[in-house]
């Protein structure tokens, strides 16, 4: 008794220790936010004000959000790009996954090998013919282009084909014995067992595809549509020297994100510790 | 193969049997194409296909602006001219200092990792917080990190300076610095997702092990170097190939960040690919850097399948 007494105690400081690490840690967090609600000349105050003397958040956002540079713009081809991106990309690698694990054709290993090997492929090693491509067939400066880059995830196909291998042949046989199609026992039977996996894949390619700076910067050129990063870049080379903006357009990037992740935490540390996935 | 047969080997057995056979192993087949197709075509016309022009292009000199018919085929002279470029050459040099990030990041994590599995209250908590960074979007990290190294007024200088740090380093502006600055952010960034993989890993160690070795006597740092650490070499074995390969990528932090500069002291082939293609449209020339940054990711994937079973024990 006496002894869990003296562990339980040694947690609890080792936790108020590790507790104070993590708020050191997110400290460029706490600072953006807080930048986020001064007046511009309070930014560089030092000792450094945690919380502003003056408030000037409602003006910050106002300006960020509805300003020269509207975000709400922004965010709304964000979330039209990620979202259909998502969408498009599970059914696509939910499709071959369930092709590549349920269904025995000759060609399916080697074409699977072939997927596979592209994955070894640095994106930024085949952008320079893909720009051309895409400029060549009237995908440039368009959201098409830009979902269809994002739609055809090697790694999507990967993880979901390992959870469909998980599905039981059996269940599969019997079905095919009742008469059911190969589109009928994905859509009925398959789909539905993996639909944790399939969730979590989601989450994953949402966060992807919102943090994508790369492919927006290459492949839009139009400011009307702009993605989020791309928009936050170019607001902050347009509002130089106004940190205060900067940070509240900052907050608003990562804000939504951080949402999503926290409704969706236990799918996303889940999803990547079980599969090691990096995007 | 075998389940169709056996559906046929009921009745009537030879003529139908075959018939039905090849009948179902047709349907598998198109069923099969079906099911893949738009995952295949998608990847031949986005990654597959461009991967083999960029093979091609590479062997040309050749200016986005210009038309096609003033494309030339040169051999092997944007390589060897490769080999004199003196900002590629930093740029490799450069690329191979940063690799330098993912073993500092692992040691971070791995020590985090086991206080967050063993030694606290709110896990969950932990594992969020320092994640973070990971999901956040890099654009807005850089911009914040931009201003908290601003050399005169930012936050992380004026607090060395009222520690007594006279003239403490002007971090992104300083050629002798900057790689580091940015190494550091990127080690912040990925601590996140090293610790999630190592907890996992650290869950699958059989807690055994961890008792009978405390029945014998031994000390936390006995235990951590016999049984944690070759328990989870696999674990370690991943990170560090995927954090390399992951090095070889970095291009929102440098190109928001710093652009590649002060004099090119950041530039990595990933941004010198970039702007050689995307600023100086010289097609040709950049191709030959996507070549040798695909021969560096290639040969790495290629060192990890061999390396699997050499290095790691299980």
């Amino acid at each position: 008794m006496n002894s869990l007494k003296h562990i339980n105690i040694k947690k609890i400081i080792v936790t108020i220790v590790m507790f104070f690490c993590s708020i050191a840690f997110l400290l460029p967090f706490i600072w953006m936010l807080s930048t986020s609600f001064k007046i511009e000349g309070d930014v560089f105050t030092f000792p450094i004000q945690w919380i502003p003397d003056t408030w000037n958040m409602i003006n910050n956002y106002n300006e960020v959000w509805f300003g020269d540079y509207p975000f709400y713009l922004y965010y709304w081809n964000s979330i039209k790009v990620a979202v259909l991106t998502t969408l498009v990309s599970c059914v696509v690698s939910s499709l071959a996954a369930y092709g590549f694990s349920k269904i025995r054709f000759p060609a399916g290993s080697w074409l699977f090998l072939i997927v596979l090997a592209t994955y070894m492929v640095p994106p930024q090693a085949s952008l320079v013919p893909q720009f051309l491509l895409f400029r060549s067939i009237g995908l440039f400066d368009s959201h098409l282009g830009l979902i269809l880059l994002g739609s055809f995830s090697v790694l999507g196909t990967f993880m979901l084909r390992q959870f469909f291998m998980g599905v039981h042949t059996d269940l599969i046989d019997a079905a095919k014995i009742d008469g059911a199609g190969h589109w009928k026992i994905f859509w009925k039977i398959a789909l539905p067992i993996v639909r944790p996996a399939v969730a979590t894949y989601a989450i994953l390619r949402f966060i992807w595809t919102w943090n994508d700076y790369q492919n927006p910067l290459i492949f839009l050129r139009t400011d009307e549509l702009y993605t989020i990063p791309l928009a936050l870049q170019k607001f902050t080379t347009i509002n130089g020297e106004f940190y205060t903006l900067i940070m509240a357009g900052a907050v608003s990037a990562i804000l939504p994100l951080l949402i999503v992740f926290i409704i969706g935490q236990k799918h996303v540390i889940e999803g990547i510790a079980l599969g090691g996935v990096k995007g | 193969m075998k389940e169709n047969v056996e559906v046929g080997s009921g009745l009537k057995r030879l003529p139908k049997a075959k018939f039905k056979k090849t009948k179902i192993e047709r349907n598998e087949n198109i069923a099969g194409a079906l099911f893949v197709s738009p995952m295949l075509l998608g990847v031949s016309v986005i990654v597959l296909f461009p991967i083999i022009a960029t093979f091609i292009l590479s062997f040309a000199d050749w200016k986005f602006v210009q038309g096609l018919d003033q494309l030339q085929w040169v051999g092997f002279q944007n390589f060897k001219e490769l080999l004199g470029d003196d900002i590629f050459v930093k740029s490799l040099i450069n690329n191979g200092i940063f690799i330098l990030t993912v073993p500092l990041t692992m040691a971070f994590s791995i020590f985090l990792a086991i206080i967050i599995d063993k030694h606290v209250y709110m896990k969950d908590y932990f594992k969020v917080a320092f994640f973070m960074p990971y999901i956040s979007n890099v654009v807005a990290i850089a911009i914040v990190w931009q201003v908290l190294f601003h050399p005169s007024a930012g936050p992380i200088n004026q607090v060395l300076m009222s520690i007594g740090i006279d003239n403490p380093p002007t971090w992104i502006a300083d050629p002798n610095f900057a790689l580091i600055s940015v190494m550091l952010i990127h080690i912040w960034i990925s601590i996140g997702f090293n610790l999630i993989i190592y907890i996992a890993g650290l869950q699958s160690i059989p807690k055994e092990l961890y008792e009978a070795a405390e029945m014998d006597g031994a000390n936390a740092w006995y235990k951590f170097r016999n049984i944690t650490l070759p328990l989870i070499s696999p674990t370690s074995f991943f990170l560090l190939v995927t954090g390399i390969i992951a090095t070889f990528k970095v291009f929102d932090l440098i190109a928001v960040l710093t652009a590649g500069g002060p004099l090119h002291s950041t530039s990595m082939l990933v941004w010198h690919l970039y702007e050689t293609a995307f600023i100086n449209l010289e097609i040709g020339y950049a191709s030959a850097i996507a070549v040798i940054l695909f021969l560096f990711v290639f040969l790495i994937t290629a060192l990890q399948w061999l390396g699997q079973k050499k290095w790691v024990n299980y």
